[in-house]
């Protein structure tokens, strides 16, 4: 089958085919052996950027574009960004696996699937040339960027209002998951307002007394919900805590 | 006439609801006055429903059956609540509702200022209305309703003063021997319904000549075993003296009159198969035979006169029984209305004599009251003649005729039977020595030392210590009081009817028609009448006065003098040849064992074992289960991967060539 | 003729599954989210193959979505890292094991 198949495709393609694999695999096992963390983000860039190579071969060329201008663009700076923020570089020891029989068994099951997904390929019989859905992919006019976007907005038009709703929702949890617990003051003379709750337990909650303008009480708040607007780049008490964190144990 | 039949067992029932809903508030009498006059309105109703029955010409016009409603109609059996009026359940319904009304009355003076007056009467009301309905019925089914609805009021009455453990265990042992032949009952039933498609009595009767013998017989021997439980005979008589725990009305009525009389009908009914079956008559008879001689044999030993009078009844059952077998049924529905008679009569004296004494029963504590409680003595000989068979009394013609026509079909148990008969005649006699005649023992405030009371059972054995614990129940100067008018009334109907019963079926043919002949068609040819000559009828009946005459001259002789005759009183006569402990052995202590194997292993560890088991084996799942939550992210993302592969490996088996 | 199709979704599988084990084997967040997106994109190639082989657009409709989808995911992700590691910096994903049962 390989002679025949190989004859028939072209040079330039099976080349450009065989180096961005090249690419793509390189990177995936980068990132998954590089110790250093920023290592590996590197390695996801190469990965991403062969995958974009291989969009194009495809005749997918817009999403090779976004590919490149949101993967490797945004989100892996994103990864840079919290690694370097959050200070999580330090080298992980690759070699000692503290979970017993974890390496063995992923290994197993991994290359079990794997071979399972190949034969199931091989073997399946593949409905090809079936009618399209959403409209044909080539020979459109206006090319690929019209196709899709014809696509998007008639027949997907309502994932696409839903994914625009996810992003707002994405930024609020993101928001709210990263911005730090309000602080609460101890307890003195100038707290007490009228119909101010003063007497509810602190339990430890750090908040700044600063905040307290509306004399809403700071902690035991277990729902994460902010009482007030949002202030970026409040006080720059580090201390941890909040109802957010999860407990971390040694 | 006919047509108001229904008002039979109707007001009895009638009686039995408004005393449940009304008779606390009725109390003491009046309770008893309605359920009384109840009892009678049947049997006036049972008079109209004769004299309608008569007015019609002899044969089937004299077979009325009366449909109230189709009771089950499920696939191939329909049954009718219904009754059927003809001459032998007619002849039944008379003599119970008259017995019973009779014996109503005298409840009224007897239980006066007990303290659930009302009770016994809802009681006694029920129970004739199931016996009322068990002869008047129409098919097996509805008479079997009644035959359980009686052995139910049994328990009732017997157990009435069921504070009293000894009460409550013989209610308990009537119901369950009951039961035991209950079970017979029903095998008959199926099996009968089998073989001929239906359970009304034309329906079988029809069919009754198409049954095999061996079926025959075996619905027959069934049958007889429930009569054997109903009736008190061998092997399940031990019952009997025990129910004598209850009231003595009660005894009077269903052990006497009224209740232990329904085996007899029952195989009477039934007399067109038993015609077939000559190996269940048989059986039937040389069983009643034994169980009269046994039950005199017993009568002969005990001391409470309440249990001479309930072994007497067994006896005498044994009697109809014999009859039964021969064939001769009128012979034993003679017999047993005679019995009726002169039984009901003797345990209402012997009730009108423990109430004299203030609840004295012990025969040995008695002694010359015929001074104080004349009238009780006069109607009592009346009874104790009758059931000794002295001429021209009316036991001495029923059980003669019994005996004619054992001697013309089964001469041994002729044998049997006349023995017994002597026996009867003397234990009878000693009956009323002890009880009437002689020194007063029952002035002397000790007790009157002597062998320990008759102890039958435990029950009696327990009741004659109560008695003995209390030296004397009346006072040093109190005498012996004479019933009152509500008891005495009866006492005298009862005491002149088993004086001339006899007229009802003389055995030569007179002017005057024999009333009981009017049974002849229902019998039909499965009667058994001895055709014996004249003669012979009259060398058998003398031979029956002279043993009657016989025992009771041995008794005179043995018990005029002394009330003390340890010889003539063995164990094993006072414990009932043994019997309760016989049934102990082989059946209550195995039972007893087997019920704590069960419930010790098969319940304890069995069932409990897999119940408990369950939630074990779930704990235990949990816990192994419980080990797959690590907490750990990896290990938990692996699950997923094999998931994953065990999915692909799902859809590989699929698609695989 | 261009590349046949199958060549393409042996890549991606294989690209599946290296991401796969980076997942298991891997005990720093970040890198486990990495090999996460690494799963991701090889789901990508395999519906724009099959877009190809079909000649239907919405195998690329698909992975427009599933890109923003990514993206959405990878912010949510990330703001629960550092919320996490505001604590302890060099916490690995073993460490958080409180659902132990």
């Amino acid at each position: 089958m390989s002679a025949h198949i190989l004859a028939a495709v072209s040079t330039v393609d099976a080349l450009t085919f065989a180096v961005s694999a090249l690419i793509v695999l390189a990177g995936a096992v980068g990132v998954v052996v590089s110790r250093h963390p920023v290592h590996a983000a590197l390695m996801l860039v190469m990965t991403l950027f062969g995958v974009a190579v291989l969009f194009v071969e495809q005749r997918a060329e817009f999403l090779a574009a976004v590919q490149v201008i949101v993967y490797a663009g945004a989100i892996v700076v994103l990864f840079l960004f919290v690694i370097m923020f959050l200070g999580v570089d330090r080298r992980e020891s690759v070699a000692a696996e503290p979970l017993r029989g974890q390496r063995p068994l992923a290994l197993v099951l991994v290359v079990l699937g794997f071979a399972g997904l190949v034969v199931l390929g091989a073997e399946a019989h593949w409905s090809v040339g079936a009618h399209s859905v959403a409209g044909v992919a080539r020979g459109q006019a206006g090319g690929n960027v019209a196709a899709l976007g014809r696509a998007v907005f008639t027949t997907y038009l309502f994932p696409f209002e839903v994914t625009a709703a996810l992003l707002v929702i994405a930024v609020v949890g993101a928001v709210v998951l990263a911005r730090r617990p309000p602080r609460i003051a101890p307890p003195t003379e100038e707290v007490p307002f009228e119909g101010a709750d003063v007497a509810r337990p602190a339990s430890g909650e750090p908040g700044g007394s600063e905040r307290r303008a509306d004399g809403e009480p700071g902690g035991g708040r277990a729902d994460g919900e902010p009482a007030e607007p949002v202030r970026v780049g409040s006080p720059s008490d580090p201390r941890p805590g909040g109802e957010t964190s999860v407990e971390v144990s040694r | 006439m006919i047509h108001a039949a229904y008002l039979m067992v109707l007001l009895p029932l009638a009686g039995f609801a408004v005393l449940v809903v009304l008779g606390r508030r009725l109390g003491d009498p009046w309770a008893g006055w309605l359920a009384t006059l109840a009892v009678a309105g049947s049997f006036v109703a049972t008079c109209v429903t004769y004299a309608g029955l008569l007015s019609r010409p002899s044969g089937a016009s004299r077979e009325v059956t009366q449909n109230f409603f189709t009771w089950i109609s499920a696939g191939p059996l329909h049954v009718h609540a219904g009754i059927l009026v003809d001459p032998l359940s007619m002849t039944m319904a008379l003599f119970v509702s008259g017995v019973s009304t009779l014996i109503h009355l005298y409840s009224i003076g007897y239980m006066k200022r007990d303290r659930d007056f009302p009770k016994f009467f809802l009681y006694l009301n029920l129970f004739v209305a199931s016996m009322m309905l068990l002869v008047l019925g129409s098919s097996l089914l509805v008479t079997f309703v009644g035959w359980e609805g009686v052995g139910l009021c049994s328990y009732f009455l017997i157990a009435y003063w069921f504070e009293r453990p000894s009460a409550a265990s013989a209610g308990k042992k009537a119901f369950i021997y009951n039961r035991i032949g209950d079970a017979g009952f029903l095998l008959a039933m199926f099996l009968l319904f089998e073989k001929t498609g239906t359970l009304s009595y034309r329906g079988i009767f029809a069919h009754a000549s198409d049954l095999s013998t061996g079926v025959a017989t075996a619905a027959c021997l069934l049958l007889f075993l429930a009569a054997a439980g109903k009736s008190a005979q061998i092997p399940l008589f031990p019952w009997l003296p025990d129910a004598m725990e209850g009231p003595t009305p009660v005894s009077a009525l269903i052990h006497a009159a009224t209740m232990v009389t329904a085996g007899v009908y029952l195989l009477c009914r039934m007399s067109p198969v038993l015609a077939t079956a000559h190996d269940a008559q048989l059986v039937i008879a040389s069983v009643g035979a034994a169980t009269a001689f046994v039950g005199a044999t017993i009568a002969c030993a005990q001391d409470d006169i309440k249990k001479v009078v309930a072994f007497s009844t067994v006896s005498q059952l044994g009697y109809m029984f014999l009859a039964v077998g021969t064939g001769a049924y009128e012979a034993a529905i003679f017999l047993m209305v005679a019995h009726a008679f002169y039984k009901g009569l003797l345990f209402l004296g012997s009730g009108s004599v423990i109430h004299g004494l203030h609840d004295e029963q012990d025969l040995k504590r008695m002694g010359g009251l015929a001074r104080y409680l004349p009238l009780t003595a006069v109607t009592f000989a009346s009874g104790w003649f009758a059931l000794a068979g002295v001429p021209p009394l009316s036991g001495f013609w029923a059980k003669g005729d019994v005996l004619d026509n054992a001697f013309a079909r089964y001469p041994t148990l002729w044998v049997i039977g006349i023995i017994t008969a002597a026996l009867t005649a003397y234990y009878s006699s000693r009956l009323f020595i002890l009880a009437f005649t002689g020194e007063a023992r029952w002035r002397h405030s000790e007790a009157t030392g002597g062998p320990a009371p008759a102890s039958t059972s435990p029950a009696a054995a327990a009741q004659a210590a109560q008695a003995a614990s209390v030296a004397a129940h009346l006072g040093p100067h109190e005498e012996p009081h004479e019933a009152p008018v509500t008891m005495a009334v009866p006492l005298v109907v009862l005491a002149v009817a088993a004086f001339a019963a006899g007229m009802l079926s003389l055995p030569w043919h007179t002017g005057i028609t024999r009333p009981l002949a009017w049974l002849d068609p229902v019998f039909g040819s499965s009667l058994y009448a001895a055709h014996q000559s004249t003669a012979t009828k009259w060398v058998l009946g003398v031979v029956d006065s002279l043993v009657a005459f016989g025992g009771i001259g041995a008794a005179w002789l043995l018990w005029r003098r002394t009330w003390r005759r340890p010889a003539l009183e063995p164990d094993f006569l006072r414990r009932v040849w043994y019997v309760n402990e016989l049934y102990d052995l082989l059946i209550g202590r195995p039972g007893a064992r087997l019920a704590s194997f069960a419930s010790g292993v098969i319940d304890r560890r069995a069932i409990d074992g897999v119940v408990e088991g369950v939630g074990t084996a779930t704990r235990g799942a949990g816990s192994a289960l419980r080990r797959l939550q690590t907490g750990f992210l990896r290990q938990y993302a692996l699950g997923i991967v094999l998931g994953i592969v065990l999915l692909l490996a799902f859809m590989l088996t699929r698609v695989w060539p | 003729m261009t590349v046949p199709g199958a060549w393409y979704l042996g890549l991606s599988v294989v690209l599946f599954a290296i991401g796969a084990l980076g997942v298991l084997v891997r005990r720093n967040v970040l890198v486990m989210f990495m090999c996460v997106e690494l799963m991701l994109n090889a789901a990508n190639l395999a519906f724009v193959t099959f877009s190809r082989m079909l000649d239907d657009i919405g195998g690329q409709a698909l992975v427009f979505f599933v890109l923003v989808v990514a993206a959405a995911e990878v912010v949510v992700g990330l703001g629960i890292v550092v919320a996490i590691f505001r604590r302890r910096q060099d916490a690995t994903a073993d460490d958080f094991h409180v659902l132990k049962g």
